[in-house]
């Protein structure tokens, strides 16, 4: 039992058909159903550039898999992705840990903030049309610095 | 954007400071003008400095590839760390260049 998040994201060749791409990820299925994990969520981004030339690819399509499972199911993942020679590149991330301390700070700040706008006698939300825009342009006096071209 | 004025910092930063005091007299010809510099994150609020979002990292990683120091960007120690994680692993799956010249 484990309750361990993982990101999987792996890239194929331009020339995958989305045929391929799901028999590839019934593949991915079936390793972590056998290992007693879940595929949470799955995504295929389709094809797009890829920054740097992988196998004389320069793009690719990319697939995410957001996995939840133990150590060893994602050992055994990364394992047989190597294998493969379909897929050109993967990475796998752990999410969990990060995932958590994100929805933390995240709703602290909230309660923070409906704390202190009741103290302030607000409605604990903010009002649409509240407060300053961010539109003001701080760009004035940016072209001056301190004295290089003199 | 807070930041890209990498000029203002550069080299003369260290030799101007020490000028003579009659220079103060003149009133400052040059005043320094220096936005103040203010993390992206801490501003805008966002929490999950994530590998997969290449619109947010993007101006991070100026067009030589390299990661944007910190005291350029302004982007205060925290956040530079995950920023940086964030970065390296987006590099590994190409969204983001390791090098480009």
């Amino acid at each position: 039992m484990s309750d361990r998040q993982y990101e999987l994201v792996y890239i194929l060749p331009p020339d995958t058909t989305d045929q391929q791409v799901t028999e590839l990820h019934e593949q991915v299925a079936q390793v972590v159903a056998r290992m007693n994990g879940q595929v949470e969520k799955n995504e295929n981004w389709g094809r797009r550039r890829m920054a740097y030339e992988i196998g004389h690819h320069k793009e690719g399509v990319y697939v995410l898999d957001v996995i939840n499972g133990s150590g060893e199911l994602m050992k055994e993942l990364d394992r047989r992705l190597k294998v493969m020679d379909q897929v050109i590149r993967h990475m796998i991330v752990r999410v969990d840990e990060e995932k958590r301390v994100v929805d933390r700070t995240r709703t602290k700040r909230q309660s923070e903030s409906e704390r202190r706008r009741v103290k302030r006698g607000l409605p604990p939300q903010r009002q649409p049309g509240e407060g300053r825009s961010h539109m003001d342009a701080d760009d004035d006096g940016d072209d001056r610095f301190d004295g290089m071209e003199a | 954007m807070p930041f890209g004025q990498g000029r203002s910092g550069g080299g003369g930063r260290g030799k101007k400071s020490d000028k003579k005091a009659g220079d103060k007299e003149k009133g400052q010809r040059r005043p320094m003008f220096r936005r103040r510099k203010v993390c992206k994150f801490c501003a805008d609020k966002i929490d999950d400095i994530n590998y997969k979002d290449v619109k947010l990292l993007g101006p991070f990683v100026p067009e030589r590839g390299k990661i944007l120091p910190r005291r350029i960007s302004g982007t205060c120690a925290m956040h530079q760390r995950k920023l940086q994680i964030a970065i390296k692993r987006a590099r590994q799956i190409a969204l983001v260049p390791y090098v480009t010249d």
